[in-house]
């Protein structure tokens, strides 16, 4: 039905490219680089100057409200980090809701036009209509959190914000394989299976399932997992079903990247149904949707990476293009252990968080994973932003080495993660 | 007295009218707005304790503020009422055409398709006609199929219609995720980032001139064509019973199926506006509940195209507002449903008071009884 669907619209196309015929030229590469507008030309933000922190303007653009958990740890993020560098409360204009379309441009620039020195959006799909308005705007900082374009697209005022989230995955691993461990060794589980419960096959998720199942490995190392995607980033009952799927065919422990409960509700359905079955989470604490099953929950903290742009701003310093920092800066964490977890947790979490700090662990260490049974020596990512559907590169970026020193270094060449191997041990049941 | 033993006339009655001056049905309508102002205020004021004044006041900032909020505003009302116009020759003629949404959808969606493969590859006023015209032959066929099921096999085209908004949504999804960018992000992005090809330019100095442009002339264009063409009239005689329409001589098979095809083309249309106009990508929420708020924004118009410019332009106004309110008092999209829904209620609530009148028990009438 698909492919049908699909001949029929590239037979639209076709249709289309045929009535046409004439074939004029392509205009010229690189027009999105607009002189900016009059009102803004002479307007000087104080780059090099810096700022107070009473002068400072800060708009902010969320795709929901405070009810999704994804937004409220930014709006928390951005409010704590506002608090510690004494930015005033009525200095922050948020507009919440803001779907990831020409809403968002228009809030943008909106935002510009009412003064704002720097402009945060928290959702990957606002870059590109956010970077529409820093070609408007030259004198204003718009920060694309999550963003993946800022260092290749050349424009100085466009910047992008990561945590290293990769390492709260591996340490909510680690929390996980202790679980996991005991259930092996008291014998109620006989195969050594996890499940995660993943949005779409993204390098993001990629990333982060990874670094989950080898926090898992590096207590239970005959450990596997099943990935099901669910095609959205939030959906209740997809990711229940997902994670009802996942059970049924033998996993433990569900993890999941993405952003309801409905995954950890089902786990702890299954678990009051009398299964050894627990639930591992993400951004928020599960403990209200599953008491006996959760875990813990893998945590970005948001305030550190906006202190530290808005700090940067403030002192009058260029703000890198990417900025990635992890658990040595505070940036990452997980939620309080709960109840079912195993003994000793609370130590293992306390190794595997020092050994991230003091840089002798490494998450993607490739003495630890293999791909298609080999030891991985060389990975070449691609940092240039390709039109997947055309194959147009929209903005052209070098070609780097990522394995150093035997591991694979994620978020470093651009904050956003672009881990995307697929390790041996993990099977993804429907991707694409 | 234990039952009362004669007829008296009821405190009031209500009586059709047989017609009603101008001034007076406005006058009424006015009064509406001003009462759903002040119902509101009320709610506002009982569940924050904002003043309203202060509220009204932002939302009006929020839509009109600035020039590029005015102009934000001019472009949501042109896709609104493009969408509107669309409907309006299918309800005229009662067929329910709740299918807006998706006609808008695959729109939008052939559109997107063109601007991705077809983009760079000619000139933008060129590759614009290209997808205008594709984007109505999609709606049009989009609103063919539930018209060539009503008019051969009578189904019902309301559950139709409603239906196709599915499939729809299903194919868009389905390009987002053959069009995603990059791999697994389920996003689309802007299309043409660099180049803006087969983006709508600036027209007359205006961001959005072409959208004024447009859907200015299909404003114009369907007033004259439902009120003073023959088509027109045969969808309104089709409108008002099927039988008189076959004893005229009209065969209303044909009627709906014509009538169909240019409604479907209208909103498919609107979703190039949208996509080429405004949103320069493509999801499932491009449409974004218009094709259903665009069914009010005909019926309280009762299809004349000009009014239905006022009422898209309130609208309009009371989303771009909810925005403003949402940050500057923290009163969130629930508190605009509300507002809106107040308003809604009494404009449609005011058509009884157009239609009927009532007719309170004087000592004149009470005798007369």
């Amino acid at each position: 039905m698909k492919k049908l669907l699909a001949l029929l619209l590239s037979l639209t196309m076709v249709f289309g490219m045929v009535a046409c015929g004439s074939k004029t030229d392509a205009p010229s590469g690189d027009t999105a680089q607009e002189p900016g507008t009059t009102e803004n030309a002479g307007d000087s933000t104080g780059e090099t100057t810096g700022m107070s922190p009473e002068e400072i303007q800060v708009g902010v653009i969320l795709l929901h409200d405070e009810n999704s958990a994804y937004d409220m740890a930014h709006i928390e993020g951005i409010k704590t980090a506002c608090t510690e560098l004494g930015i005033p409360e009525e200095n922050v204009t948020y507009k919440m809701n803001i779907p990831e379309d020409a809403t968002c441009y228009d809030m943008a620039a909106d935002l510009a036009d009412a003064g704002c020195d720097i402009i945060f959006s928290d959702s990957y799909g606002h870059q590109t209509h956010m970077m529409q308005a820093a070609a408007e705007f030259p004198d204003t900082i718009f920060v694309a959190c999550t963003g993946d374009q800022a260092a290749v697209s050349g424009m100085s005022n466009v910047k992008n914000i990561f945590p290293y989230t990769y390492e709260s995955r591996y340490v909510s691993g680690v929390v996980a394989g202790m679980k996991l461990k005991e259930l092996l060794d008291n014998g109620e589980v006989t195969e050594a299976k996890v499940g995660y419960v993943g949005a779409f096959p993204y390098a993001e998720v990629v990333s982060g399932y990874t670094a989950f199942l080898l926090g898992i490995q590096s207590i239970v190392p005959e450990a596997t997992m099943e990935v099901q995607y669910t095609n959205t980033w939030f959906g209740l009952t997809e990711e229940a079903e997902a994670a009802n799927v996942l059970m049924d065919r033998g996993a433990v422990i569900i993890s999941q990247h993405a952003d309801s409960t409905g995954a950890p509700s089902a786990v702890q359905a299954a678990w009051e149904a009398g299964k050894p079955v627990y639930s591992v989470g993400y951004n928020i604490d599960m403990q209200a949707a599953a008491p006996d099953a959760a875990l813990t929950s893998a945590q970005n903290v948001w305030s550190v990476l906006y202190k530290h742009t808005l700090e940067t701003f403030l002192a009058g310093e260029e703000i890198p293009a990417d900025f990635a920092c992890g658990y040595a800066d505070g940036a990452q964490s997980i939620s309080a252990l709960g109840k079912n977890c195993a003994e000793g947790t609370q130590e293992a979490v306390d190794a595997a968080w020092a050994g991230l700090k003091d840089g002798s662990l490494h998450v993607f260490d490739t003495s630890k994973f293999t791909v298609g049974g080999e030891t991985v020596t060389t990975s070449t990512f691609d940092l240039s932003i390709v039109d997947f559907v055309t194959g147009n590169v929209i903005y052209e970026g070098d070609t780097v080495e990522c394995i150093k020193d035997g591991h694979f270094e994620e978020s470093v060449h651009r904050a956003a993660p672009y881990f995307s191997l697929r390790i041996d041990g993990i099977t993804e049941l429907n991707a694409q | 007295m234990s039952s009362p033993a004669i007829h008296t006339a009821p405190l009031v009655r209500i009586a059709k009218r047989d017609g009603i001056a101008l001034w007076k049905s406005c006058l009424i309508r006015l009064a509406a707005v001003f009462l759903a102002l002040v119902l509101s205020g009320l709610f506002i004021y009982s569940l924050t304790k904002l003043n309203p004044v202060d509220v009204y006041k932002a939302m009006y900032d929020g839509a009109f503020g600035t020039s590029r909020r005015t102009w934000i505003t001019v472009r949501e009302v042109m896709t609104l009422l493009c969408i509107a116009i669309g409907l309006a020759p299918a309800f005229k003629m009662r067929f329910w055409n709740i299918g807006a949404e998706g006609q808008v959808l695959i729109g939008g969606i052939v559109t997107a398709g063109m601007m991705i493969h077809l983009g760079n590859t000619m000139s933008t006023p060129l590759l614009l006609l290209v997808m205008g015209v594709a984007s109505l032959a999609a709606g049009a066929v989009w609103g063919l199929i539930p018209a060539l099921f009503k008019a051969r096999w009578n189904t019902n085209e309301t559950l139709f219609t409603l239906m196709l908004n599915y499939v729809a949504i299903q194919l868009t999804s389905y390009c987002v995720s053959l069009w995603e960018n990059p791999y697994g992000s389920n996003v689309v992005g802007q299309i043409n980032q660099q180049t803006r090809s087969g983006w709508f330019p600036e027209l007359f100095g205006i961001s959005c001139g072409l959208n004024v442009l447009l859907v200015l002339v299909l404003t114009v264009g369907m007033y004259i064509y439902l009120r003073y063409s023959k088509q027109g009239y045969e969808i309104a005689v089709l409108g008002e019973s099927v039988n008189t329409a076959r004893y005229a001589g009209i065969k209303p098979s044909k009627v709906i199926i014509r009538t169909m095809i240019l409604s479907g083309a209208i909103c498919g249309l609107a979703g190039f506006i949208a996509v080429a106009g405004a949103d320069h990508t493509i999801s499932v929420d491009t449409a974004g509940g218009r094709g259903f708020t665009a069914i009010i924004v005909a019926w309280i118009a009762k299809f004349n195209t000009f009014v239905m410019l006022l009422i898209s332009l309130l609208l309009v106004f009371l989303q771009q507002g909810a925005i403003e309110i949402a940050t500057q008092f923290g009163l969130n999209d629930f508190a605009a449903n509300v507002i809106t829904g107040i308003i809604l209620f009494c404009i449609i609530g005011s058509e009884f008071f157009i239609n009927y009148r009532l007719i309170p028990r004087s000592g004149k009438e009470a005798k007369g009884a």
